[in-house]
C-alpha cells in the first residue's frame, strides 16, 4: 500500500512555459497597453492642439515637429495604439451583445483586430511618411 | 425562485456601462471629426474647424468621455498591479487630478479661439 499522505506533500511544479497566450489574450493585453499609452500621450495631443491652433507660426512649428523622423515614429506609435484600442473596443461591444462569443469566432475576431489595426496603421502611416 | 442581490452596490455595473457609453461617444466623434476635416489643412482651415460652435461642443463631449473612460481604465490598471494601498490611492488621486487638468486645458484651448 503506497503512502498517500507522503505523496501529497510532494512539491508540485507546473511548467507553464509550453502554454502560449491565445490570440484573444494578446488582443486583451494590447488593449490595456494601448489604453495606457493613449492616456500618457494625452498631454502631447493637447500640446499639439494648443500649438497648432494658437498662431500661424505655431501651426508651422507643430508641422515641423511631426515631420521630424522622431515625430513620425511617435505619430505611427500613437496611431497604432489608437487603432488597436478602437478595433479591440468594437470587438468588445459585439461580445457584450453575445455576438461572436464562441471560441472559434472569438479567435477569428481577435485575429481580425490585429489585421485591421495593423493594416490601417501601415496604410495611414505610409501616407503620412 | 428567490430574488436576492448577490453582489454589492453595483458600482461595477455603472462603470461597465459608462465605459461602453463613452466608447461609443468617442467612436462617433472620430467619424464626425474625420468627415469634418478640411481637405487642405492650413492654419486658417484648422482654426475655422474648431471655431464652429457645434464642433467645440462635440469636442467638449469627446473630452468629457475621454476623462471618464481613461479614469475607469487607468484606475483598473492601478487596482490590478499596485498592491500597496497608500501607493494605489496616491496613484488614483494623481490620475484624477491629471485628467481634470487635461480637460481644463482642452477647454481653454477650444474657447480661446
Amino acid at each position: 500500500m503506497p503512502d498517500l499522505a507522503a505523496k501529497k506533500q510532494r512539491p508540485l511544479w507546473y511548467n507553464l512555459s509550453p502554454l502560449n497566450l491565445p490570440v484573444p489574450g494578446l488582443v486583451s493585453i494590447f488593449h490595456r497597453i494601448s489604453g495606457l499609452a493613449l492616456f500618457l500621450g494625452l498631454v502631447a495631443f493637447l500640446y499639439f492642439l494648443d500649438l497648432s491652433l494658437a498662431s500661424e507660426s505655431g501651426f508651422a512649428r507643430a508641422g515641423e515637429y511631426l515631420r521630424h523622423p522622431l515625430g513620425k515614429v511617435a505619430l505611427v506609435a500613437v496611431l497604432w495604439s489608437f487603432l488597436h484600442h478602437l478595433c479591440a473596443g468594437v470587438r468588445h461591444l459585439f461580445l457584450d451583445i453575445q455576438v461572436g462569443v464562441e471560441l472559434k469566432a472569438a479567435r477569428r475576431s481577435a485575429v481580425a483586430v490585429f489585421a485591421v489595426s495593423l493594416a490601417l496603421t501601415a496604410f495611414i502611416g505610409a501616407r503620412l511618411w | 425562485m428567490v430574488n436576492r442581490v448577490i453582489v454589492g452596490a453595483h458600482y461595477g455595473l455603472k462603470d461597465w456601462l459608462a465605459q461602453r457609453v463613452t466608447a461609443v461617444v468617442m467612436l462617433v466623434y472620430t467619424v464626425v471629426f474625420l468627415s469634418a476635416l478640411p481637405r487642405a489643412i492650413t492654419h486658417a482651415s484648422w482654426k475655422a474647424l474648431f471655431a464652429q460652435e457645434w464642433m467645440r461642443l462635440a469636442t467638449f463631449l469627446f473630452v468629457a468621455s475621454v476623462l471618464i473612460h481613461a479614469w475607469i481604465g487607468v484606475r483598473n490598471i492601478w487596482m490590478d498591479y499596485v498592491k500597496h494601498t497608500g501607493l494605489r490611492l496616491a496613484a488614483q488621486i494623481a490620475t484624477i487630478l491629471w485628467l481634470a487638468g487635461c480637460a481644463g486645458w482642452a477647454m481653454q484651448i477650444l474657447w480661446r479661439i
